[in-house]
């Protein structure tokens, strides 16, 4: 949970953001928000209100330049999430290679449905389309990682290691 | 015949070094030192080479089109937002051999006349976010990017720009929006980016693949280039194969091989998996159309169709398909066309922007019939209905995005239109786990 109290940027990282804001010309500093939420989301787990309204203020736009776009791409969480958020990708080539067999398994492991978290807060399962890696699904990603060539067993054993 | 994926899999090909040592960034040496930039450009136009994000159009012209203002700031914008389904080749390439890109990048910006350049990638790939940084990285600690790089003269300053998930950001202008730091909606042309395009500058967008053969281009020259292929499909592709091949993965092909062999030959994808047989084919991302096997493997004048630009568009729309960006989806007769299409449907539903009307309604409305075909409350109408709602999207949008989600449907029921109505006329048998329909007599059948 955040609260505005607490919300600021450790110092390495605020240095990060006045270096990417330098990768645009003068008065362009908004072409920063997509790579300065991904910090934000980094660092919060999800891009609540007033860690929209920070990131706002340090690009010195209006708070609601930030709320239109992080509500546009589906990489923003808005909403708690848990501390691994599973995203499997739902798209053609990786169902043609079992991909709904797996996500089934994995949504009965966990005991959720897509969207939702688990009672210890530990995943969420999102559903997310096509990740880019068509040749080798079934896939998802939790974070940066991708875990391909999904299977039953595979899953298994992605959740009993991030369990632990 | 490799040109960009020649050394991929060498140990170490990540890393500057290595790369050198193979060759790398000899096209950057050439060029900035004993070429103008109209020459590089020049040498591209010769090349032939077409675009390689999927719409094919000549690089070497899109790149005369910039306009060139006194003391306007030009730009590159690498579109690396690789997200049609079925396409995965510049995720591989960038992952791979980061430096290719970034060497083909230093060589186009020059051409370009750009001191500032971007590579825009898909938000998810942020582990490849990073190795291209730390590539970048190399290339400043060596001379090649910064200023007066190998002491030419000419200064670039290269950025790595992540996405936040919008697959409508691989449309140039929706790209240049997102890269302003807003929302990915599309612009309206023109003014064409050549003109005004990132902060209103002229822009030149170009895909992963396009800009890392200019490399290549400028060690061997264009004419070199040009010999390889057949006619207007020039050069080597890179394709994504995938779905139910014994070897799905990222070939690098000299255009103009055929379908057949390209599917079957274990040079390529080493034929369909065991004991299956191929029934369809989408082979350029999941926006082209869908060809059942007779029409993937020959045009109706019985010709053996050849993995180029015209041959796989032979026969337009009612009997061919498009090269798109070379995702190569190949499905054997345990796939459900029905499903795959509503999976398709579903994506471009998601992925609509929702500026222009008849797509945000069409995509959802597409979206919702095929899945109720699907789970078998489909009415007898609702195959017409699909048709006449992919029409009136198609062509009434600002960008492509609804041709995009237009021709997939259109395409799986002019193919397989028996399929849709099996689901509609049997949905106790349609909606049990794995079944598939079987039409008599197809090549495919069981």
């Amino acid at each position: 949970m955040t609260n505005t109290q607490t919300i600021q940027f450790p110092a390495d990282t605020l240095e990060l953001v006045h270096k990417i804001i330098k990768r645009y010309p003068e008065g362009k500093q908004k072409s920063a928000l997509l790579p300065i939420l991904h910090l934000a989301q980094a660092e919060w787990k999800w891009c609540s209100s007033e860690v929209m309204d920070y990131v706002a203020n340090l690009l010195k736009i209006k708070p609601v330049e930030v709320y239109e776009v992080a509500s546009f791409y589906t990489m923003f969480h808005l909403e708690p999430v848990g501390e691994h958020v599973i995203e499997y990708c739902r798209t053609g080539p990786c169902c043609l290679m079992g991909g709904v067999e797996v996500y089934d398994h994995l949504k009965k492991k966990l005991g959720i449905e897509t969207g939702e978290t688990t009672a210890d807060g530990k995943f969420t399962i999102k559903e997310v389309e096509c990740l880019a890696a068509c040749g080798w699904g079934p896939v998802f990603q939790i974070r940066e990682k991708y875990y391909m060539h999904l299977t039953n067993e595979k899953v298994d054993e992605i959740i009993d290691e991030l369990s632990k | 015949m490799k040109i960009l994926t020649e050394h991929i899999d060498v140990q170490g090909i990540e890393t500057i070094d290595v790369f050198r040592k193979k060759g790398g960034y000899s096209a950057v040496e050439k060029a900035l030192k004993t070429m103008t930039p109209d020459e590089v450009t020049e040498e591209v136009k010769k090349s032939g080479i077409r675009g390689r994000g999927g719409a094919g159009f000549p690089m070497g012209m899109k790149w005369s089109f910039l306009a060139k203002p006194e003391g306007v700031p030009r730009y590159l914008v690498c579109n690396a937002d690789e997200s049609e389904p079925g396409t995965f080749k510049d995720h591989y390439l960038m992952m791979k051999s980061p430096h290719t890109l970034i060497e083909g990048m230093i060589v186009s910006s020059y051409a370009l006349g750009a001191n500032t350049s971007y590579i825009y990638v898909r938000g998810e790939l942020m582990y490849v976010v990073n190795i291209l940084e730390k590539a970048i990285q190399e290339a400043y600690d060596k001379g090649l990017l910064g200023k007066n790089i190998l002491g030419s003269g000419y200064d670039l300053d290269l950025f790595v720009q992540p996405g936040g998930g919008a697959y409508i950001c691989g449309e140039e202008t929706a790209l240049l929006e997102s890269l302003e730091g807003k929302r990915g909606n599309p612009r309206n042309k023109p003014p064409f980016p050549a003109v005004k395009g990132l902060w209103q500058c002229p822009t030149v967008v170009n895909n992963v693949e396009s800009i890392a053969a200019t490399s290549w281009i400028i060690n061997n020259g264009g004419d070199e280039y040009a010999k390889i292929g057949i006619g207007r499909s020039t050069g080597t592709k890179l394709i994504s194969a995938s779905g139910h091949v014994r070897k799905p993965g990222v070939y690098e092909i000299p255009l103009g091989i055929t379908v057949e062999d390209f599917i079957f030959a274990d040079e390529w994808c080493g034929g369909i998996r065991d004991g299956h047989k191929l029934k369809a084919v989408v082979a350029g991302g999941s926006s082209v159309p869908i060809l059942p096997a007779e029409l993937i493997l020959k045009t109706v004048n019985g010709e053996n169709r050849l993995m180029t630009y015209e041959s796989l568009s032979d026969g337009g729309f009612i009997t061919g398909t498009m090269l798109g960006s070379g995702g190569f989806v190949v499905m054997d007769e345990t796939t459900c066309i029905v499903h795959n299409t509503l999976t398709f449907g579903r994506f471009y539903h998601h992925e609509s922007c929702g500026q222009c009307s008849p797509c945000r309604e069409g995509t959802g409305w597409m979206d919702k019939v095929l899945y109720r075909i699907e789970h078998g409350k489909g009415r007898q109408e609702d195959i017409d209905l699909l048709v006449d709602v992919a029409k009136k999207i198609e062509g009434n949008t600002i960008c492509p995005l609804g041709e995009a989600a237009s021709w997939p449907v259109a395409a799986a029921i002019r193919h397989f239109r028996d399929e849709f109505e099996w689901h509609i006329k049997h949905p106790e048998k349609a909606t049990q786990k794995g079944a598939v329909f079987m039409r008599e007599g197809a090549s495919w059948s069981l």
